[in-house]
């Protein structure tokens, strides 16, 4: 008995950890290894260590692209800050069967490709779309706006695609604030602003960089986006990648690209864990 | 006042959210081919989307490979998270480590790392490189469900067991497992969904012997306006808002 517990938790473990090394560990150590080699175009790679694929991020072309990128990516996430705040607050001060109808409808077109969803927003924003006959019926304009193959069609269409992402951190982090420190505060004579700033902010900032990182790292990656609305001039982190490894088949320059872009996010989570780290002992400390 | 404030505004996001939506659907409806004018109702472009034997056969391919990779990535993801939960071993932080992995690593280095090993290996991409990829970037979800509801977990329940002499093998198949089931059940609907809705992976791990339909949608979206895939859109939601309202319905029987 004893001996064949002991086969089906060794056999769990076993068929877990193979999948996982196969399939990340070895996957990821070799595009690490792979970012410090040569490009060879016979054999794609030759094992000659280089620093030069790094070097090469730091040329101004792809220090162009990529800070366009990251500038792109950066104000779509403050976009759906700004337009997911109110948004979430609104809806977390709801009564409770109200608030997760109003969620659901926030997840409802999460369901639906979003490629699809893009294209559907190309049709909105196109020179004879929704939106400019919209705003020409009620002249605000008098000629079409031509946001299409723009950056603001990319944060547009990033802001759209990544919202839900926005809301949902935030709405948890709202909600679960207490509504004793408001009223204590309103007692004490706070005006609104004041509220806001003193506790609300304070307390929901695990739920913004949260939010703000769940539409950031994927921003910077999702080509599709860049492809569809952007046109040539407008890439993401994603679409270079995408182009050096696919047409360039340069897999060394790729992979450097990529385990940079790795770095900036991991590094940017460690932020954000020491940050809510650091607000939650003050809360403690404050109680 | 303020209320008044807050509906509209509440409603000009939703508007945000949903006007591209409703224009497909709209324009699957519509005769004009670019759908900038409304010129009434057809269902011709229904019609096509069923003629168009590559689409049809691509929405085939999509359906399999998340049906295959959504149950494989729910049995291995259990079983990731039976492991994480009961048993000790030395590499445990070594698995969650790499599980911390996939789930903060861009999709995109996630593809170019799994493309560089079916490279090495030299296996024909296709049907079985999109099977790998899919149920490896759906496992984190999976056992982050499980997980939390193993945690739930009264431990007393577990130990009881082995006293009264269960072995390994019931404990798992008659304790966890059924008490799992609905955080599996939820951690296999997510995988289903994420493997349809995935183009990045999928787009560098795929060859042209075994095409899915994001991938197709993708090629005929850039070249221009087609309104088969204002239908196929349709399609799409009917299809997802009925699979979000059977697994509702599903979830609510089983807590009576």
């Amino acid at each position: 008995m004893k001996t064949k517990c002991f086969n089906i938790e060794k056999l769990i473990i076993g068929i877990v950890l193979g999948w996982l090394i196969c399939f990340i560990f070895i996957p990821n150590l070799m595009i690490v290894i792979t970012s410090f080699l040569t490009k060879d175009d016979a054999n794609i790679i030759s094992l000659v260590f280089t620093l030069d694929n790094y070097l090469k991020l730091l040329d101004p072309m792809y220090v162009k692209v990529l800070w366009h990128s990251f500038y792109m990516a950066a104000f779509a996430t403050l976009f759906c800050l700004i337009i997911g705040y109110p948004f979430a607050y609104i809806i977390a001060r709801m009564q409770i069967k109200f608030r997760f109808f109003m969620l659901f409808l926030v997840i409802v077109p999460f369901w639906t490709n979003s490629l699809i969803r893009t294209y559907g927003l190309k049709s909105v924003l196109g020179t004879h779309g929704l939106l400019n006959k919209f705003l020409l019926a009620l002249s605000i304009i008098d000629k079409p706006l031509h946001i299409m193959y723009s950056e603001y069609a990319v944060m547009i269409g990033l802001v759209y695609i990544l919202l839900p992402f926005m809301i949902l951190p935030l709405f948890s982090s709202i909600e679960k604030l207490d509504n004793c420190y408001l009223e204590a505060a309103k007692d004490l004579g706070a005006s609104r602003w004041q509220i806001f700033r003193r506790i609300v902010l304070p307390l929901t900032i695990p739920g913004i960089i949260g939010g703000c990182l769940l539409v950031l790292l994927p921003a910077l990656g999702m080509f599709y986006v860049a492809d569809l609305l952007g046109g040539a001039k407008n890439l993401l982190i994603g679409n270079v990648i995408k182009t050096q490894i696919l047409n360039m088949r340069d897999w060394p320059f790729g992979s450097a690209t990529s385990i940079t872009l790795t770095l900036v996010m991991a590094f940017l989570l460690y932020i954000y864990w020491k940050i809510s780290q650091k607000i939650h002992k003050k809360v403690e400390m404050e109680i | 006042m303020k209320k008044i404030i807050n509906t509209i505004y509440l409603f000009m996001v939703y508007a945000f959210l949903y006007i591209p939506i409703i224009v497909l659907i709209v324009n699957s409806f519509n005769v004009s081919k670019f759908g900038q004018k409304w010129k009434g109702v057809t269902f011709k472009w229904y019609g096509e989307l069923l003629d168009n034997d590559s689409l049809i056969q691509a929405a085939i391919h999509s359906l399999t490979i998340a049906l295959i990779s959504a149950t494989c990535a729910a049995l291995l993801g259990s079983l990731m998270a039976i492991a994480l939960y009961r048993y000790r071993f030395k590499s445990k932080n070594f698995i969650k480590g790499l599980l911390f992995v996939v789930m903060m690593s861009p999709d995109i280095t996630m593809a170019i790392s799994l493309l560089a090993i079916f490279t090495l290996i030299s296996i024909e991409l296709g049907f079985f490189t999109l099977l790998i990829a899919h149920i490896t970037f759906c496992l984190p979800f999976v056992v982050i469900t499980v997980l939390a509801r193993l945690s739930g977990f009264d431990i007393r329940m577990l130990e009881a067991a082995k006293d009264l002499g269960a072995k390994e093998w019931t404990i798992l198949s008659k304790i966890i497992m059924p008490l799992a089931k609905t955080a599996i059940m939820s951690g296999w609907l997510l995988s289903f969904t994420l493997s349809l809705d995935d183009v990045i992976i999928s787009s560098f791990v795929t060859g042209p012997s075994y095409e899915i339909l994001p991938l197709k949608i993708y090629s005929m979206v850039r070249v221009g306006i087609s309104p088969e895939i204002n239908a196929l859109a349709t399609v799409m939601l009917v299809f997802s808002l009925l699979l979000v309202v059977i697994s509702k319905w599903l979830v609510r029987e089983k807590i009576r």
